[in-house]
């Protein structure tokens, strides 16, 4: 068993970040989502595995040093919350059209505008769904748990460079700030130049040896045949992403005859949601998307088949239903309930949105 | 065992750093844990409460709208938080300060004068300390040798003179709380 | 004309050669307009990096504007920014890999507009790299729109009639504003129209890269430029104008030279 701690969403970013062996942070300050870094400038990184930490002038810088520091092969991550998420949505575009891999936080507060600085959920459509320019998608890790924001950090990483292509943990301020027991991973080293070479050499920009090829990380290419086929191959990518990374949590789906689809903070609230609607009778289970992308499409479509109806619970005006609304196309009801603002729904009250929209509609 | 508490009171008095020794306390005897706090611009001088949550089990939602106890610190979280006792929960308050006290009857309702005791301890810094072993003493959810774990692993190393005093505080609030019944 | 190829092998022969392209230019003919100081400039990076066998350890950072394909000239290993961010990445590229020489290489509108933040903090920073800085007072690429550094008066597709300061402000100087930053240990300008102008921009760009192995800072060049087609000149006009108009304001020679500021000669709070 590894390390006890008792830790803030934000902190064990840092922390794991730092343990997982990450090369470089850049970051701009944001609420809810600062202690990110301010924990790695406390542990000072740099003394021991040699990681860098860096505070950008703005959150497209941030993103832009993502660029070069993932570009030559380093793991390297940024975190901000939902105005800062926007300003890096131009460079996210580019990362993903370069195929860098990268990690991204985004610990959404409420918008939109400046908006407020409590949990949200309102950004599923900016980061799942895209939010730069182009057919490009990332991969989007929702953890609910502490423990969670612990483990998707290196998740994230292997993913990310199983694929080339950019991840994200899409959280919110209520996960980022709160505290729970956490199992810390040992220590693992930074990848070392040699490392590098065998895992990205063939791409990163490492200095043009005179055995190879000079490297070029771009994402421009003006002949719109070279530039469909690379669309082609980006779309081949999301579909063995879809393919084989889907992941979930389902509690007690078994005999259910309603489903709550929640992820993050709203997947937290709804395990209390449906303790409340057993005790009224209610069979009730959650299907619990981890990916968002990909999204357990299939999944839900499976339970389509035995269930009486849905309800989303989401920290927005309803944006992730769309999705369970195509998995599920059109077999049973499926209804939204959300709140907005920062404002978090009692669970009580999502068992009287599933009597309302679901049970009795 | 599953314990929902809500604790709050001013920025100042301590009430983030006593819900995290107790939740700290809890990992120590091996309980599923969750310290979700207010956070935001009312954290700088105003207003500050934090939610607790202790059990054997999974914990699900880490914010609540009703608690088994609310310990309150002041009389805006009074107006706010005394209708959020669960019936049959406790709800525990420093008189100092408190121009209305609570009314409920279906509840449990226990005082500790925590702010005095504090000014007779001579630190009143100890306060949350005396708040938290009034607590213990009626919802004993925490060891006492797993709260001096606690405060081992919540205290930063430069702070762990600290601890003999800390203790003594928890003690006196122990030794100070007592029940109030409304007629 | 067997007797003219004879005649040829006899002249081409190693021994004789006077001049060569530098090996690391690619065989690539550039998209560049006759008569554009983008082709001089690449020369004269390439030729530095190829002196001082550098190769291998070169990472550039190319812009949006004209030279968006700067890589595929000088063969070395390249990334390519988004529109005024490339000093963001050369920043990333040199914290992570201090042993390597990181040059960006930008227009004006790329350095001067849209990534002004990018480059004042990077400089400001003293981030160990060069940054080659192109101003040809135009928009090339997007088709000879007002750029930071466009000459009050001068006609672009933007400022039909010239520019007008009070309608769209002033010409930016931002090399002698970076000069200003205690992160910069070099800050020159310099031109590309004469032979002995391209010697002395090598010797600039030369000294730049020596600065990044020393690890002394930012060094940053300008380049004043021309833009023929955008200008709507002759190539030979194009010189003659720059020399005319854009000289006086943007005068030829080092701003600073010598190091970024010791941090011991600041105010130090924390002490």
């Amino acid at each position: 068993m590894g390390e006890l701690k008792l830790m803030k969403g934000n902190e064990v970013i840092a922390e794991a970040a730092i343990r997982c062996g990450c090369d470089g942070y850049f970051g701009y300050p944001i609420t809810p989502q600062s202690e990110v870094m301010e924990t790695l400038m406390n542990n000072r990184p740099w003394e021991t595995t040699g990681m860098v930490v860096l505070q950008a002038e703005s959150e497209t810088a941030s993103v832009n040093m993502l660029y070069g520091g993932a570009a030559t092969g380093k793991r390297v991550m940024t975190s901000s919350s939902s105005p800062g998420i926007s300003l890096m949505t131009e460079g996210l575009s580019y990362l993903a059209g370069a195929e860098l891999p990268c990690l991204i936080l985004n610990v959404q507060r409420g918008g939109p505008g400046l908006g407020t600085i409590q949990p949200s959920q309102a950004d599923y459509f900016q980061c799942v769904k895209g939010g730069g320019h182009g057919d490009y998608k990332l991969i989007v890790l929702a953890p609910s748990s502490v423990q969670e924001m612990h483990d998707f950090v290196e998740l994230g990483f292997d993913l990310a460079f199983k694929y080339r292509n950019p991840a994200m943990i899409l959280s919110d301020g209520a996960i980022g700030q709160m505290m729970e027991k956490v199992e810390l991973a040992p220590q693992k080293a930074r990848w070392t130049d040699e490392e590098i070479q065998e895992i990205s050499g063939s791409w990163a920009t490492t200095g043009k040896t005179k055995d190879r090829k000079q490297n070029v990380v771009t994402s421009l290419e003006l002949d719109s045949e070279q530039m469909e086929q690379n669309n082609l191959k980006f779309q081949a990518k999301y579909q063995e992403i879809q393919k084989n990374e889907v992941r979930y949590e389902a509690i007690d789906c078994e005999d259910a005859d309603y489903i709550f689809v929640a992820y993050g903070s709203s997947a937290r609230i709804c395990q209390k949601s449906m303790q409340i609607a057993r005790e009224k009778g209610y069979k009730v289970g959650i299907l619990r998307p981890i990916t968002l992308f990909p999204f357990p499409t299939e999944q839900i479509a499976a339970l389509a088949d035995k269930v009486k109806g849905f309800l989303t619970v989401e920290l927005n005006a309803g944006q992730m239903v769309e999705d369970v609304r195509l998995s599920v196309n059109g077999k049973k009801p499926v209804e939204h309930f959300g709140r907005m603002g920062g404002i978090i729904p009692s669970p009580s009250e999502v068992v009287t949105a599933l009597e309302q929209k679901v049970i009795g509609g | 065992m599953t314990e929902e508490i809500i604790i709050a009171g001013f920025g100042g008095q301590g009430v983030l750093s006593m819900g995290k020794i107790l939740a700290y306390s809890g990992v120590m005897q091996d309980q599923e844990v969750t310290w979700m706090p207010s956070y935001g611009p009312e954290m700088r001088g105003g207003t500050a409460n934090v939610t607790v949550i202790l059990s054997d089990d999974r914990i699900s939602s880490p914010i609540l709208h009703e608690y088994d106890t609310a310990i309150i610190l002041n009389q805006q979280s009074m107006d706010k938080f005394e209708k959020t006792v669960k019936i049959g929960g406790t709800l525990i308050y420093d008189p100092n300060g408190i121009i209305h006290p609570p009314t409920r009857k279906d509840i449990n309702i226990y005082k500790i004068d925590g702010a005095k005791k504090a000014a007779e301890m001579g630190n009143p810094k100890t306060f949350n300390m005396i708040i938290l072993g009034g607590y213990l003493k009626i919802k004993p959810v925490v060891l006492p040798e797993n709260v001096k774990k606690g405060l081992e692993k919540s205290l930063p190393e430069r702070h762990h003179k600290l601890i003999p005093l800390n203790l003594e505080a928890i003690q006196l609030g122990q030794d100070s709380i007592e029940a109030v019944h409304l007629t | 004309m067997a007797e003219i190829t004879e005649a040829l092998k006899n002249i081409i022969k190693p021994e004789n050669i006077v001049s060569q392209k530098s090996s690391v230019l690619t065989n690539q003919t550039m998209h560049y307009c006759p008569g554009c100081s983008h082709g001089v400039i690449h020369k004269i990076i390439a030729e530095v990096i190829n002196e001082m066998e550098i190769q291998e350890d070169t990472i550039g950072v190319a812009p949006v504007g004209c030279s968006v394909f700067a890589y595929n000239y000088i063969d070395i290993d390249w990334q390519e920014a988004a529109h005024g961010r490339a000093p963001a990445l050369g920043t990333a590229i040199n914290r992570l890999n201090p042993d390597k020489f990181v040059f960006t290489y930008q227009g004006d509108g790329d350095l001067a507009a849209i990534g002004t933040a990018e480059t004042l903090h990077a400089v400001n920073r003293g981030e160990n790299m060069v940054m080659v800085f192109v101003n040809n007072g135009i928009y090339g690429m997007t088709g000879g729109q007002m750029a930071p550094t466009t000459m009050q008066g001068q006609v672009t597709a933007t400022t039909p009639y010239g520019r007008n300061i009070d309608l769209h402000g002033y010409p930016l100087k931002i090399t002698e504003m970076l000069a200003q930053l205690p992160g910069a240990c070099y800050v020159t300008r310099q031109s590309v129209e004469t032979p002995a102008a391209v010697r002395k921009t090598k010797k600039a760009i030369r000294k730049a890269f020596e600065n990044t192995k020393k690890k002394q800072g930012t060094s940053f060049v300008e380049v004043v430029s021309t833009c023929n087609s955008g200008w709507k000149m002759s190539p030979e006009a194009s010189n003659n104008w720059m020399r005319d108009n854009m000289f006086p304001f943007y005068p030829i020679g080092d701003i600073k030279d010598g190091e970024k500021v010791n941090a011991n000669d600041l105010p130090n709070v924390g002490k």
